[in-house]
């Protein structure tokens, strides 16, 4: 194997966006964005519905491509994601057993490790499904599927994990489970970039805060300083509860 | 005129006598016709599944014809296979015509646009929902294709049933490329289309009621086999 195989993958952090906007169809999704996504705390992207906060992480996943601007993984601009990883608002069950799903992402991440049994195991472990690890995921909860999704997003190993709103329309219960593992992943070291638009979600996850309207980053800072002093007029009328369009 | 108690009851009387003779042609019919069904789905599988994922130009029209040949005639498709097959024809040097063989290949023709139509179409509804998944996963073509083959497996039961309903039931083709030989070539369908010319309209009902039952049985099957596939991966 050449020297530079064996080699650690290069990082995809940090993620830089300059000055990016993207337009489809005559809309304006997002307006001249600039961002840069640092290895740390969990990031929380907040905002009123349509502000642009699922565009914003699939740019940054690399999803979506940017009208104007430009974006870099780690100073390259255009890397493979092997090493991001997203789950969407609305995970897709594979018509599969809980097990096979994690196992089909592990197949086709970069990582494809040998043992991907003990890997499965470890997983589902980690999410707290190994008693449901032979039942068709699409008849499982939201709160389970969701956990699914999440353990499915894990087995790409990624430096960066997008969540986009990880927890809407789940009870209680079931966002602290999904709200746990989060915890722990970022623990562990991987960078955590979540849409919510739940401000207390926001408050028990975020060490920085995005908060965006209508396409731009309007304000952006440590989560403690944004939830106590806002700095813009919008972001004290969302934080107090009025309607911000 | 026709008792049709006195059909039921002759067909009754073969199936339980054990006629050798019928039981050949039964036999012969299921094996021409299932074998023709997974030749068609080989091919009409893959290639259903690729036309659903890769985009071309003109790719509207090819996906018009192929809906098109599910409605290929088919003594129209035993007349051409007959052109290839026939001693002066192009592949006349395989010396297939008038063998089961043959028979198979004019039924593959005719199956494959159905099977692969159907899974076109399948294929390319579960890729509007599966579509930012395996990309934001990095999938590749050839994954994508196996897992989402795999995913519509339930409904891609019901794409070969079409397919094998459709070999089973036809005549044009498998008399045109068989020649209706008996005890090599007759299937249920020719031997109904020769017992009712001669007149024998009895034993050609009641064949005609062992071939029904047959496609309700193979459906069964298939029916239970999915029931206890679902069960499990749903």
């Amino acid at each position: 194997m050449p020297v530079d195989m064996m080699r650690a993958p290069p990082s995809e952090l940090p993620i830089t966006i300059e000055d990016v906007s993207v337009r489809s169809g005559g809309v304006t999704i997002l307006e001249s964005v600039s961002l840069a996504l640092t290895p740390g705390t969990p990031t929380a992207v907040i905002g009123p519905n349509g502000s642009g906060k699922s565009s914003l992480l699939r740019l940054a996943m690399g999803l979506l491509s940017p009208t104007a601007g430009r974006i870099a993984w780690g100073g390259r601009t255009a890397p493979a994601a092997h090493r991001r990883a997203i789950m969407f608002q609305r995970p897709v069950m594979l018509r599969r057993s809980v097990a096979a799903n994690i196992a089909f992402a592990l197949r086709h991440g970069a990582a494809a490790p040998r043992d991907r049994g003990d890997r499965v195991a470890a997983l589902l472990d980690l999410v707290g499904l190994t008693a449901l690890a032979a039942r068709p995921a699409r008849r499982l909860s939201g709160g389970e599927q969701q956990r699914v999704a999440l353990a499915r997003a894990l087995a790409r190993d990624p430096e960066i994990l997008f969540l986009d709103e990880p927890t809407a329309n789940l009870d209680p219960a079931a966002t602290k489970a999904v709200e746990d593992i989060i915890v722990r992943v970022a623990a562990g070291g991987v960078k955590i970039v979540l849409a919510t638009h739940d401000l207390g979600e926001a408050r028990r996850l975020a060490g920085e805060v995005v908060f965006m309207v209508r396409g731009r980053v309007c304000e952006r800072g440590p989560a403690k300083s944004f939830f106590a002093a806002p700095a813009t007029a919008e972001a004290r009328a969302f934080l107090n509860g009025d309607l911000v369009i | 005129m026709v008792n049709p108690m006195q059909s039921g009851v002759s067909a009754f009387d073969l199936i339980i006598g054990g006629d050798p003779a019928l039981y050949a042609i039964i036999g012969l019919s299921l094996t021409v016709s299932v074998s023709a069904t997974l030749l068609a789905a080989a091919i009409g599988l893959p290639l259903g599944a690729l036309l659903a994922l890769v985009r071309f130009p003109s790719r509207a029209v090819v996906v018009v014809l192929l809906n098109a040949f599910m409605g290929l005639p088919p003594v129209v498709v035993g007349l051409a296979m007959y052109l290839l097959l026939s001693r002066s024809g192009p592949l006349g040097f395989l010396g297939l015509l008038f063998t089961p063989q043959a028979m198979i290949l004019a039924q593959a023709v005719l199956v494959t646009p159905i099977i692969g139509a159907l899974t076109r179409q399948t294929v390319e509804d579960l890729w509007v929902e599966y579509r930012e998944e395996m990309t934001a996963m990095e999938v590749g073509p050839a994954g994508r294709v196996a897992a989402l083959l795999w995913d519509a497996r339930f409904s891609l039961m019901t794409t070969l049933l079409a397919g094998f309903g459709r070999a089973a039931a036809e005549v044009g083709a498998v008399m045109i490329v068989g020649g209706n030989i008996g005890g090599f070539t007759r299937t249920m369908t020719t031997a109904i289309a020769l017992e009712t010319s001669k007149g024998d309209l009895p034993l050609a009902i009641g064949l005609g009621l062992v071939l029904i039952a047959l496609i309700v049985m193979v459906n069964a099957a298939a029916a239970a086999a999915r029931r206890l596939g679902e069960l499990h991966a749903g």
